[in-house]
């Protein structure tokens, strides 16, 4: 569970609704795009609040950890992923990527978003490297093997490829679009 | 303006009196379509009180300026926040004290009649949930029927027309509500009666209500006569009371019929359920006044605010009443049934006795509607 990070934590326990939102919403302004919110609560309603209200911010709802009576949501703040134009030349759609894995070939499934996201679903024994720390850990991988790299829409994963071919990988492939339209097995926790 | 607390009560006089009023839900969308507060002449918006942190003003066109305005949230916090909001720009709004969660627990005493004798019958109406619990009372005694697990709300009412309460009854195990039979029957030392067949389970002592049994409540001779009635639980029992009342539990409602399904045995009690329905019930006085254990849209509501019909008008309108095929009927009461109650599962063992959940996750497993019918 340690590898569960998120780049602020708020604490709203014992705060009864509105409260929790209020403070969320109020903490979340501060945060930068694409980091990640821990919200601790101890109202039972924050977790389809915190949820329903993500979704109509345009925020990312990851998942809720219940821990007795301690909720602790996370939340990652809206980006403009989508937008950045892509930039390495080798890419694979999910549907192909699907079929590989299937067919269990010796492949390497790198999810570089952020361990948040990666905890509450990814695909099954993907190795988790969020893009902010793939310059220092880059050495955790095998340079003679495929590298699929995914993320949620196919943008962080990108610049991660695009990280691993400076630093002299050659087998590396972008999944695109990733997570958001994955269909194939995933697995949570 | 002004922000003013409006209680449960207040409002259930409203929905009794068919009264306006715009209620302006500040709950998530889904908990609104799930379960809101039902009146005939209510007028509803829906929109988050997370949508509404940077202000009102973007939805003060859509509150009327010449209606009342209630502003309801599930516990209450958003709702006087939102509330105090309207006030700000000029409105005269009120909050529902305690929320749904106090909605959900108010019960209503309604009389429905007297007994032949020196005596008076009660319904308690779940205005909120939808169930209907019941109080026999002659001669300083009183006997309970499907208490809710609001037992104090029945122990004032006793101790505030004087009776003693030497008898309490569940109709079946309940699936929808946590009953509070057992508890009333602890405090005030009355004797606990259940169907055998449904307490097979159960972890605690009670006396079997059995096809026959005559309990008298008060010296004046009160009979209430129980009828094995099975189809909703395998030991759904009925009762007769001062052969004027027809107590159906969830077997009978208003316009609607029992639903077989919530034991996980839909197809087994299929027969059971045509029979009670369409010879049992056949059998009895179609003078009595059936007083069900729920209803399920407000449209049921009597004008005074009570639920009840004489069995022989249910014969003529109530649809699950007038099946003739038995494949049809059949089809109605295992297929497209409703979604089943919150938490129905655990709520039957919390009524057994298995778990003992605290107050605040009763409350959690009881919320939304009771859906035990179908029509």
């Amino acid at each position: 569970m340690e590898k569960l990070k998120a780049n602020v934590i708020l604490d709203a326990k014992g705060l009864a609704c509105p409260m929790p939102i209020v403070k969320t919403k109020k903490t979340m302004s501060g945060l930068e795009a694409g980091q990640v919110l821990e919200v601790q609560a101890t109202d039972k309603g924050s977790k389809a609040d915190i949820k329903a209200w993500s979704e109509s911010t345009g925020h990312q709802y990851l998942g809720t950890l219940e821990e007795g009576e301690v909720l602790r949501h996370y939340i990652r703040k809206s980006s403009n992923d989508e937008k950045i134009e892509r930039k390495h030349p080798n890419v694979i759609n999910n549907s192909e990527l699907e079929r590989k894995l299937e067919a269990s070939e010796n492949i390497v499934v790198l999810d570089v978003r952020e361990t948040a996201e990666y905890v509450f679903n990814h695909i099954p024994n993907a190795i988790s490297i969020p893009l902010g720390e793939l310059e220092q850990r880059s050495g955790e991988l095998d340079k003679e093997k495929e590298i699929y790299v995914v993320c949620r829409t196919g943008s962080r994963s990108d610049l991660a490829a695009q990280k691993l071919a400076e630093k002299g990988f050659t087998k590396v492939i972008n999944v695109i679009p990733g997570m958001i339209q994955w269909c194939g097995k995933t697995t949570t926790l | 303006m002004t922000v003013n607390a409006m209680t449960s009560k207040e409002v259930t006089r409203k929905v009794f009196s068919k009264e306006e009023l715009f209620i302006l839900d500040v709950r998530n969308e889904s908990d609104f379509q799930d379960w809101k507060i039902e009146g005939e002449n209510f007028k509803y918006l829906n929109i988050p009180y997370f949508e509404l942190l940077d202000g009102v003003e973007g939805i003060m066109d859509k509150i009327p300026s010449d209606k009342e305005v209630l502003v309801v949230c599930a516990k209450e916090g958003s709702s006087i926040m939102v509330a105090e909001m309207l006030a700000d720009e000029g409105l005269t709004v009120s909050y529902l004290k305690g929320g749904m969660k106090a909605w959900s627990e108010h019960l209503e005493p309604v009389k429905v009649g007297d007994l032949k004798e020196a005596g008076e019958f009660y319904q308690f109406v779940r205005i909120g949930k939808g169930c209907l619990s019941y109080m026999v009372v002659s001669n300083g005694e009183a006997a309970i029927i499907d208490a809710t697990r609001m037992t104090d709300i029945y122990l004032e009412f006793a101790d505030s027309i004087g009776a003693k309460i030497t008898h309490v009854f569940d109709t079946h195990l309940h699936a929808d509500h946590i009953s509070g039979g057992r508890n009333i029957a602890e405090k005030t030392g009355a004797t606990y009666w259940l169907p055998p067949k449904d307490a097979t389970e159960v972890t605690f002592a009670y006396q079997p209500l059995e096809d026959g049994n005559l309990v008298e409540i008060g010296n004046v001779e009160i009979n209430i006569h129980a009828l094995y009635s099975p189809g909703h639980t395998i030991g759904s029992t009925s009762f007769i009371v001062d052969e004027k009342f027809l107590l159906s539990g969830d077997i009978l409602f208003i316009d609607s019929i029992g639903r077989p399904d919530l034991a996980g045995l839909a197809q087994d009690w299929v027969e059971d359920l045509r029979e009670s329905l369409y010879k049992r019930y056949r059998e009895l006085s179609e003078e009595l006044l059936v007083l069900p254990a729920h209803f399920m849209i407000i449209e049921e509501l009597n004008e005074d605010g009570s639920v009840s019909e004489k069995l022989g008008t249910l014969y003529a309108k109530n649809h699950g009443l007038n099946i003739k095929d038995e494949n049809e009927f059949r089809k109605l009461v295992t297929e497209n049934l409703p979604p089943q109650p919150n938490a129905y599962q655990e709520i039957r063992e919390t009524n057994m006795g298995k778990i003992n959940p605290d107050e605040e996750k009763q409350r959690e497993m009881e919320i939304g509607p009771n859906r035990c019918a179908v029509r």
